[in-house]
């Protein structure tokens, strides 16, 4: 990758400060929010539903403007060309016209990257999260698991600096969404990127993340930042210990039931 | 008794087709053997054939066909590179949408066939004005599709694409195009057999000397009935020809639709 005028800031990767949005009709949802990533961080967005957490995402991602405050990502504003992110969202989002690899491609293909290089690319991502075997597969034949993992790969292929996930496995059954957890935590670690995560679950979120940001009230901001001391990688049981279980508990009371 | 009939319903479909024309050929010819009508009011499929074998020797046929293909085809291709543009201005620009919507509406409330004496009045050539009338009739439906096709784009789709900051040349490209394909050929299929009426609406109010339209008149005035049973049963081939071809592109075009 290259990156011109680099100001790195190891701590502060990704920055929010003092961000203000409204809906068009005036209704605002997000007051004061502030935060930042270190690089390289996995860290979770909880919070009721509708309080703002996806809307969140997308002023991160450049979506969306904010009316007030900034988002600097590696010191530039994702406003700018070239963010490098990667976004995945709740339903898999995948063309349903281009095969498995036409949609991992599809980032290369945006940006101009074509030949053998991009090929292998594809290739190599497809095999990272398991699916070598169905490259020529439709979206349509594969099973919910298996499409968000190409929407997985196909957020990663251009090796973005920032991961955004939306609820990536609020659409599968119970216990595809434990599996894909782990799967995902597997990628993360074979493919190093900071993770900001909006998910429902608070297990998942203690279980992935080194830190969950808590979000309350209307309009929304961040209340809580609550560590996550286990090391990584996660042990096998690590959902029956003592400390995770801590973790899900300070979640739990710090979501504001209205 | 359904399940007799259950051996037909795994044969290919040509096959199942030629028996159901067989059929129809059947039923007709009793029809006329039994009402005993007169060869003008109701001709026989036997008539019908030794006109139609009759009417391709001469080459009368042939020639008349391939004039109103040639007002055809023009007038589908001109509907549809008319409404393609507009569909595309109308989905994007509510501005657009509220200032055309309302005419293109109330057009559609006139029939094509009571403008078209009018067209004969402005255009000289009687060629061109019958070709813009099978533009006429065909260019609302490419249309309404069109915009319906652009419409059903799922926001999603968009986002992702802003979030890889593509191009607005490669959101149409790259996403509008392919999502909005399977409408968009929907609609060409609707236009392509529209495209026949319209040509024939067109001759119908400038029979003259050529085209299929022409020969219908004539052979009306002449009380040739097995002859107007061939033009139609040919304007049915024709328009039956172009349906196949759309079908047939649109297999090609959406093969991923055939999966699973």
């Amino acid at each position: 990758m290259v990156t011109k005028k680099v100001v790195m800031d190891k701590t502060h990767f990704l920055i929010v400060r003092d961000v203000d949005y409204a809906f068009s009709d005036g209704k605002q949802i997000l007051s004061h929010v502030t935060f930042s990533l270190p690089q390289g961080a996995f860290v979770a967005l909880v919070g009721q539903s509708g309080v703002g957490k996806s809307t969140l995402l997308r002023i991160v991602s450049g979506l969306l403007r904010p009316f007030r405050g900034e988002v600097l990502l590696n010191g530039r504003s994702p406003h700018e060309a070239d963010p490098s992110i990667g976004l995945v969202f709740q339903h898999d989002n995948l063309l349903p016209w281009r095969t498995a690899y036409g949609n991992v491609r599809l980032p290369l293909e945006l940006r101009g990257e074509n030949g053998l290089q991009a090929h292998e690319r594809v290739q190599a991502m497809l095999k990272l999260v398991g699916l070598e075997g169905y490259a020529d597969s439709y979206p349509a034949q594969l099973s919910g698991g298996m499409a968000q993992r190409v929407a997985l790969a196909r957020a990663l292929v251009h090796q973005p600096s920032l991961l955004l996930l939306d609820e990536p496995f609020g659409a599968l059954d119970a216990l595809t969404r434990e599996r894909m957890g782990r799967e995902l935590l597997r990628i993360w670690q074979a493919h190093p990127v900071t993770v900001l995560m909006v998910t429902h679950s608070i297990t998942e979120a203690v279980l992935l993340a080194d830190e969950v940001l808590v979000m309350n009230g209307r309009p929304a901001t961040i209340t809580h930042r609550i560590p996550v001391p286990l090391t990584r990688p996660r042990e096998e049981n690590v959902e029956q210990t003592a400390v995770f279980q801590e973790c899900v508990t300070a979640v739990r009371s710090a979501i504001q039931i209205s | 008794m359904f399940r007799s009939f259950r051996f037909l319903q795994q044969q290919p479909l040509w096959l199942t087709s030629l028996f159901s024309f067989g059929f129809l050929l059947l039923v007709w010819q009793m029809v006329v053997t039994w009402g005993k009508y007169d060869r003008f009011i109701l001709p026989g499929p036997l008539d019908v054939w030794r006109q139609f074998q009759l009417v391709v020797a001469d080459g009368r046929l042939l020639t008349h066909s391939l004039y109103t293909i040639s007002e055809i085809i023009p007038g589908l291709l001109i509907g549809f590179l008319i409404a393609t543009p507009l569909g595309y201005l109308l989905a994007k620009s509510p501005l657009a949408e509220r200032f055309i919507s309302p005419y293109l509406i109330a057009s559609q409330a006139i029939p094509v066939i009571a403008v078209a004496p009018l067209l004969t009045i402005w255009i000289r050539s009687t060629y061109w004005a019958r070709v813009l009338v099978a533009v006429l009739v065909v260019f609302f439906p490419i249309l309404v599709n069109i915009v319906a096709g652009l419409r059903s784009v799922p926001q999603e789709y968009y986002e992702l694409f802003h979030s890889l900051r593509a191009s607005q040349w490669q959101i149409f490209r790259k996403l509008e195009v392919p999502a909005a394909l399977p409408v968009l050929l929907a609609g060409l299929k609707v236009g392509a057999t529209l495209s026949v009426i319209g040509a024939l609406v067109g001759e119908f109010v400038q029979p003259k000397s050529q085209g299929l339209g022409f020969l219908l008149i004539t052979a009306r005035y002449q009380f040739k009935t097995d002859l107007v049973f061939v033009v139609l049963l040919t304007l049915a081939a024709i328009a039956l020809s172009m349906y196949g071809f759309i079908a047939l592109l649109e297999k090609r075009l959406l093969r991923w639709r055939d999966q699973r």
